[in-house]
């Protein structure tokens, strides 16, 4: 009877809960977008994401094998940062903008700062960033669903805007809620996008606090400050367009660089609608979610340190009946 | 009857496999030769031997005598001869001064035990003296003196009992057990502990997976004043003292504080059935039931077993082991404590015995957090385990303290939960000691 049993600390049972589990459910809710990104960009769209991950996933590899470090590939989180950083371009840029873009968020904002969990900021947003200063023009080359490559359009957001492509008309609503728009490979499709985010809930990855008040806010603002007066903003347009439905699903609400207390999270969500209104109506810019995702990326330490819970036990006594 | 379901914010689901042993009644454990019995059962100080080797000891005679207020008598859970007195191992991983007795399996009585008579007829000292002489200490683990449980202090007025039914623990079952066979002495033991305290109000709080125990123990309170049985979600730590008061009365224990400070006293069902049997038979605390349950144990089992009695004997009586075993853990998955070797004795405070097969216990690979907030969204005293963590592991236990470290419980529901596994309530443990030994140092 006498036997060598294993001895540790409590808990005994651990969940079926797995990081490389998460991180496979987002790979898993990303594709509905990717199905439409590639049926309404062509193939060239899925090409593009495919060379981004390679370049993500052969990226930390390297560098991993290159520091000594253990390998982490196997846990997926490259090949999201690649999918991300693939629909943050336009279907029409050369191959070789997603690859430097993908090789720039893993090897500089990842690994340069110490792997998963220790990036400041969104990798993929921080790419997008870093290419839209870099290549300016490719990065803001749109085409319409189903154009002969070349020939550009404007994105429903600049049309709003009235900064370029003067006298072009509005897509209809449904053709912004499928996807069928001018924008980056993986924003256009609402539709699919809500899939994706529905089997993320549905698995509790994500919760809707930062989603949710991140929609709220910029549709609530951008249909106050219209621009016809107040209350007569287009807030469909606004929630519907750009890549607000990726970004409050898919990367407002990365675990490293998001708020990890519930106050905190509802702060986060509505600090990048206000800096996403702000942006699209007096920036110089018609997109604003990237941008104002980044920068509350930067402020999330000092959120989480000023929205602690309040610990149980700690608030008033309530008194013996 | 109250059929609102009541909770707590916070917790987990952990796979309860109960089923293993829900089913089954309790059943005696034949009595071993020999009874190993440490003279420190409970939280408090260790009891002095008041026998020697040679000695002749029968069923529930004392032989271990209180030291101090916070401590327990110790009684023989045989008849038979005292063959040693003398350190042994002892579940908490130190060595116990322990009395050995051989058994003579005459079970011959001592004349204490006997009943103490009406529970109308025994004033409030009578009972916690009854209490404290059958060394009844918290039988749901943490083994604290029960009469000490029941003298607050003058400054705390207590209005509410709750008996602890919730039974939480994934695969323990010998609450739910104690509770479908015995509600009625539950039941009675609850009122001796309500006249002890001068207390009008007690509630039975029960999870609603053990439906048959809801039942038994709504029969056998039918009737009786101020008892209640209240139901609770099925939900880890829902038997957690401080869950389980404000789920029960929505009051919150402040923290650093006790029960009595909400007006709260809160027992175990296994002792309140044991402050029966003491009452209504004179015996003192020399049984308990022990649920061997996981699925490495062949046939897993509700025991009623001697205080003494060798886990060894009480796995052999459950057929050995099933496959390769893993971990071997006294108590349950969440927060028991594993064990290297079966030669240890049962003891007040031993719930289940739980052996894990191998596969399920393998160690998995530590991955960096991602601050995925799973664990602050779990944790049932609403604390920030990964930052308390963190600190903890880089050895500023300075500010864990300040990100209220002491307010763990140790449920471990954020270590169970974190996607990374991450050593979460190991390393909060590891600081909540520092912390301590620092504010030793310092008194």
């Amino acid at each position: 009877m006498d036997n060598q049993f294993l001895v540790t600390s409590s808990p005994h049972v651990r969940s079926e809960f797995r990081i490389e589990r998460i991180m496979l459910d987002v790979v898993i809710a990303l594709i509905p977008a990717l199905i439409a990104g590639t049926i309404f960009f062509g193939i060239r769209a899925l090409m593009l994401t495919i060379i981004s991950v390679a370049t993500a996933v052969l990226t930390e590899y390297v560098i991993e094998v290159l520091t000594h470090k253990e390998i982490t590939i196997d846990d997926f989180s490259a090949v999201v940062t690649g999918m991300l950083v693939a629909f943050n371009v336009p279907p029409t840029v050369p191959w070789w903008i997603p690859a430097v873009g993908s090789f720039f968020a893993i090897a500089i904002v990842k690994m340069c700062f110490g792997g998963i969990g220790n990036n400041f900021v969104n990798p993929a947003l921080a790419a997008r960033a870093f290419l839209l200063a870099s290549w300016p023009v490719q990065m803001t080359t749109w085409t319409t669903p189903g154009a002969v490559d070349g020939v550009s359009s404007a994105t429903p957001l600049a049309i709003l805007k009235g900064s370029e492509a003067v006298g072009a008309q509005l897509p209809s609503l449904w053709s912004m809620f499928v996807g069928n728009i001018g924008g980056t490979i993986g924003e256009t499709s609402a539709l699919a996008l809500l899939i994706g985010a529905a089997y993320l809930l549905y698995r509790r990855v994500i919760n809707l606090r930062i989603p949710l008040s991140f929609i709220i806010t910029v549709g609530v603002i951008t249909w106050i400050f219209g621009p016809n007066g107040l209350f007569t903003g287009q807030f469909m347009y606004h929630i519907l367009g750009g890549g607000l439905i990726l970004g409050a699903f898919f990367m407002a609400t990365d675990y490293p660089t998001s708020p990890v207390t519930p106050l905190g999270q509802i702060i986060m969500g509505i600090g990048c609608g206000l800096l996403t209104s702000v942006i699209r109506l007096w920036g110089g810019y018609p997109e604003g979610v990237s941008y104002s995702i980044l920068i509350m990326n930067m402020v999330t330490p000092l959120i989480d340190r000023y929205t602690m819970p309040k610990v149980f036990g700690t608030g008033e006594v309530k008194k013996v009946a | 009857m109250c059929a609102q379901i009541l909770t707590f914010k916070g917790g987990v689901h952990p796979h309860y496999n109960k089923e293993l042993t829900n089913r089954l009644p309790i059943e005696r454990m034949p009595v071993p030769d020999e009874v190993v019995i440490p003279l420190s059962q409970h939280t408090g100080a260790p009891c002095e031997p008041i026998v020697k080797a040679g000695d002749e000891v029968k069923l529930g005679q004392k032989i271990g005598e209180a030291k101090g207020f916070v401590s327990v008598p110790v009684h023989s859970s045989v008849s038979g001869k005292v063959k040693a007195v003398e350190p042994r191992m002892h579940p908490s991983g130190r060595f116990v001064n322990s009395v050995v007795i051989e058994n003579d399996h005459l079970d011959t009585l001592d004349e204490s035990v006997k009943p103490k008579g009406d529970l109308e007829d025994l004033s409030a000292d009578d009972i916690k003296n009854i209490i404290k002489e059958a060394g009844i200490a918290g039988m749901g683990g943490a083994a604290f003196p029960t009469h000490v449980k029941l003298s607050p202090p003058p400054d705390k007025s207590v209005d509410t009992v709750i008996i602890n039914g919730a039974e939480c623990e994934p695969y323990l079952t010998c609450d739910h057990r104690l509770m479908v066979e015995h509600p009625e002495m539950i039941v009675f033991g609850l009122r001796a502990i309500l006249k002890a305290l001068g207390v009008k109000r007690g509630y039975i709080a029960i999870e609603i997976n053990k439906p048959d125990a809801i039942e038994a123990m709504e029969k056998a309170a039918s009737g009786i004043d101020g008892v209640e049985v209240v139901r609770l979600a099925t939900k880890y730590p829902q038997g957690g003292e401080k869950q389980l008061i404000k789920a029960v009365t929505g009051r919150e224990v402040p923290s650093g504080g006790l029960p009595a400070d909400v007006g709260v006293v809160v027992d175990n069902v296994g002792t309140s059935h044991a402050i029966a049997r003491a009452i209504k038979e004179g015996m003192p605390l020399v049984e308990r039931i022990v649920t061997v349950t996981g699925q490495a144990v062949k046939n897993p089992k509700n025991l009623l077993v001697r205080i003494g009695t060798m886990l060894k004997d009480l796995v052999e009586y459950c057929g050995g082991f099933n496959g390769e075993p893993g971990k071997l853990i006294t108590g349950g998955p969440m927060m028991g404590i594993t064990q290297f070797t079966l030669e240890l004795p049962v003891i007040k405070g031993t719930s289940g015995i739980l052996i894990l097969p191998e596969e399920l216990t393998k160690p998995e690979k530590i991955r960096p957090c991602t601050r995925c907030a799973k664990c602050v969204d779990v944790c049932p005293m609403n604390l920030m385990p990964l930052f308390i963590s963190a600190y903890a592991l880089n050895n500023d236990f300075n500010t864990a303290e300040k990100y209220h470290a002491l307010d763990c419980i140790e449920c471990g529901s954020c270590s169970y939960i974190c996607p990374c596994n991450r050593p979460l309530v190991e390393s909060i443990r590891l600081a909540k000691r520092e912390i301590l030994a620092k504010r030793r140092k310092q008194a």
